[in-house]
C-alpha cells in the first residue's frame, strides 16, 4: 500500500470540501472495498477522508411514507431495522445474504453501492483491464470469465456488478441523495449505475467529492410481499452467480403488480423490465414465469465459461416467482 | 519520497487535538509519515507511532505485541483477524488502526479473566474445536459475538452467522458444538454432530 495521509470529517461540508478540493483524496467509509484495493495498488489515493463520524447512520421515516437509509448506516444495522424488515423485506434479505457478519458490521450502505467489481483482472495490476486502465483491453473477454455478466456487457468490459443490496434497490426505484461541491441532488437509482459501453471506468455519475448522504425508498405497498433469492457456489459468504429481487401482488390468480431485478448476471444491478411487461396482468402460473424469464434473457450474450448463467438466471427468476406466488396462495 | 501539499490544514498529533481543532472548516491532515495514535485495547490505553496506512491487524501484532489476532488472507475473506471494535466483531485487516482512536478494541488476549478462560475458550478446548488453531482466536471472538447478537438459535443459524470465519482444517462440527455448549449453559452436549 502506498503511504496515505488521513483526516476525519465531522460534518458533511468538511468532507465534501476536503475531497473535492484534491483529486488525490477519497472518502473512507467502512473500508472493506477501499483498504482492500489500496493494498493491492488498484486504487492509489494519497489522502483518505474518514467519514465514519458523519451523522448519516440512521434509518428514518420520510414524510411521503417511505424510508431513508443513511449513507453511513452499516449493513448489519439496516438489515435489522424493524420498519425495513416489515415494509421492504427483500432489502433486508439482500443485506443479510451479502458478505459476512463482520463485514456487514463495517460496511456502509453508500459504500455497498460504490464497491468495485470482483473481476480477477481488475484486481491484478499486471493484467489488461479497461476499467482500471482505460484503453488497455479486457482480459476477461476470452479469459477466466465464469463469474462475469451476460446482460449489459460491451466489448470493453463484462464485469458483473457485485452488490446484492443494489439489486433490491433498483427493483424499488430507490433514489440516491447526494451532497457535492455543487450542492445537493437526487439521482434515481437506475441512473446511478452506468453501463460499461465505451467507458467502463465510469461506473456512476458522481462528481469527485460528491458524497452519498442517503438512499430513499419510496413507499411501495407491494414490497411488503417481496424476497431476495441468491444462488452461489457455496451457501454463504459468497457473491451471487445469479440473484433475483422480486415484489409481487396477485389478485384472483392474476399478477396485478410486480417488481423484478437481477443480480450476479449483469454489469449493473438489472431491473428486469422485459419480464415485468410479460408478467403484468398475466396469470400467476409457471408458464407466465417461464415466458417472462425467457424475454428478459433474450438479449443475453455469454463469453464461454459464463454461458451457464443464462439458463441459471432464467431458472432463478422462475423459482423466485413460484416461491412468492405459492406463498401468496398459502397465506 | 512523496511530497505532499496540505491545503489550509495544520498537522496535529492526536485525536483529542483534532476534535478541538481551532478551525473546524478544515479537516486536519495527519501523515503520511508516522503519527502518534492512541488506542484503547483490552481496557488499556496504548500509544504507538505508526503511519496512517497501517492496519489495525498490523498495529496489534507488530507494534503492540498482541499476536493472538492472526493474519490469514489480509483481504477480508477468511475471518482469522476478527476482533471487536466497540463490542462489534469486525475484520482487523481491513480496518486502519488510526480509525480506531476513541473506540474500544478487544482482542483474544482481552477475553479471559486473568488466568480464568472465557467460557467459550474453555468450550473450544473441551469440544476439541480446532486442529491447527490458526483460525481459532477469530472463531472464538466471532462465536462470543454470535451469542451476544442472538444468532445461535439452531445449527443452521450458527452455520450462517459463523460463515465469516473459515477453518481450513474443517473443524466446523466441533466449533458448533462448543457454541451450543456455551449457549446452553456450559455442561454436556455431544462434541461432534
Ligand atoms: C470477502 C468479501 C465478501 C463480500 N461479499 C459481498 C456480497 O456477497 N454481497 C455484497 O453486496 N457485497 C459483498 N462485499 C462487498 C462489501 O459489501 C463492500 O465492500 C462494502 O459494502 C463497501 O462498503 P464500505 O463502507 O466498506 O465502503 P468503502 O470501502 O469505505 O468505500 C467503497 C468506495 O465507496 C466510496 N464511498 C464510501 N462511502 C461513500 C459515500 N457516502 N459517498 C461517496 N463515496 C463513498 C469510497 O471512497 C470507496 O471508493 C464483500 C466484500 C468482501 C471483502
Ligand atoms: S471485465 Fe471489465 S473489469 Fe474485468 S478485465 Fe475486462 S474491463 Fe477489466
Amino acid at each position: 500500500m502506498r503511504p496515505v495521509s488521513y483526516s476525519r470529517a465531522f460534518d458533511v461540508g468538511t468532507a465534501v470540501g476536503a475531497v473535492s478540493a484534491d483529486p488525490e483524496s477519497t472518502f473512507l467509509a467502512g473500508g472493506t472495498t477501499q483498504i482492500d484495493l489500496l493494498r493491492i495498488y488498484v486504487e492509489q489515493p494519497r489522502r483518505l477522508i474518514d467519514i465514519n463520524d458523519l451523522p448519516l447512520n440512521r434509518v428514518e421515516e420520510l414524510p411521503d411514507g417511505g424510508l431513508r437509509l443513511g449513507g453511513l448506516a452499516r449493513m448489519s444495522d439496516v438489515a435489522e431495522a424493524p420498519e425495513l424488515v416489515r415494509r421492504y423485506p427483500m432489502v433486508a434479505e439482500s443485506l443479510l445474504l451479502g458478505a459476512s457478519p463482520q463485514l456487514r458490521n463495517m460496511a456502509t450502505i453508500a459504500g455497498n453501492l460504490l464497491q468495485r467489481v470482483r473481476c480477477g483482472y481488475f484486481r491484478d495490476t499486471e493484467a489488461a483491464c479497461n476499467k482500471r486502465v482505460p484503453g488497455s483491453g479486457c482480459s476477461a473477454l476470452d479469459g477466466i470469465n465464469r463469474g462475469h455478466a451476460v446482460l449489459g456487457t460491451s466489448d470493453n468490459c463484462i464485469a458483473t456488478h457485485p452488490s446484492d443490496l443494489a439489486v433490491a434497490l433498483v427493483a424499488l426505484d430507490a433514489v440516491v441523495q447526494t451532497e457535492g461541491p455543487g450542492g445537493a441532488r437526487s439521482i434515481p437509482i437506475d441512473d446511478f449505475f452506468l453501463l460499461p459501453g465505451q467507458t467502463p471506468e465510469r461506473e456512476h455519475p458522481l462528481a469527485h467529492g460528491e458524497l452519498v448522504t442517503g438512499i430513499d425508498l419510496p413507499p411501495a405497498p407491494v414490497a411488503a410481499t417481496s424476497r431476495y433469492i441468491k444462488i452461489r457456489d457455496r451457501e454463504s459468504y459468497e457473491f451471487a452467480l445469479a440473484s433475483v429481487a422480486v415484489a409481487i401482488a396477485v389478485d384472483g390468480g392474476r399478477i396485478t403488480e410486480v417488481r423484478l431485478a437481477l443480480g450476479g448476471v449483469a454489469t449493473k444491478p438489472w431491473r428486469a423490465r422485459a419480464a415485468e411487461r410479460e408478467l403484468d396482468g398475466a396469470p400467476a402460473t409457471t408458464e407466465s414465469f417461464t415466458r417472462a424469464a425467457a424475454a428478459e434473457l433474450a438479449p443475453a450474450v455469454s463469453h464461454g465459461m459464463n454461458a451457464f448463467k443464462i439458463e441459471l438466471a432464467r431458472r432463478t427468476i422462475v423459482r423466485a416467482l413460484e416461491q412468492m406466488t405459492q406463498r401468496e396462495v398459502a397465506a | 519520497m512523496v511530497s505532499f501539499v496540505m491545503r489550509g490544514c495544520e498537522s496535529v498529533k492526536s485525536y483529542e487535538a483534532l476534535r478541538t481543532a481551532p478551525n473546524p472548516d478544515h479537516a486536519v491532515v495527519r501523515g503520511p509519515g508516522e503519527v502518534e495514535v492512541r488506542l484503547q485495547v483490552n481496557g488499556e490505553s496504548r500509544t504507538t507511532n505508526i503511519e496512517p496506512r497501517v492496519s489495525l491487524l498490523d498495529a496489534l501484532r507488530d507494534r503492540l505485541d498482541l499476536t493472538g489476532t492472526k493474519k490469514g488472507c489480509n483481504q477480508g475473506a477468511c475471518g482469522a483477524c476478527t476482533v471487536w471494535v466497540d463490542g462489534r466483531r469486525v475484520l482487523a485487516c481491513l480496518t486502519l488502526a488510526i480509525t480506531c482512536e476513541n473506540r474500544e478494541v478487544t482482542t483474544i488476549e482481552g477475553l479471559s479473566d486473568g488466568d480464568t478462560l472465557h467460557p467459550m475458550q474453555q468450550a473450544f478446548l473441551d469440544c476439541d474445536a480446532f486442529q491447527c488453531g490458526y483460525c481459532t482466536p477469530g472463531q472464538i471472538l466471532s462465536a462470543v459475538a454470535l451469542l451476544t447478537e442472538g444468532h445461535a438459535g439452531d445449527d443452521t443459524e450458527i452455520r450462517e452467522w459463523m460463515s465469516g470465519n473459515i477453518c481450513r482444517c474443517a473443524a466446523y462440527p466441533h466449533i458448533r458444538a462448543a457454541i451450543r455448549r456455551v449457549r446452553d449453559g456450559g455442561g454436556g452436549g455431544d462434541a461432534a454432530s
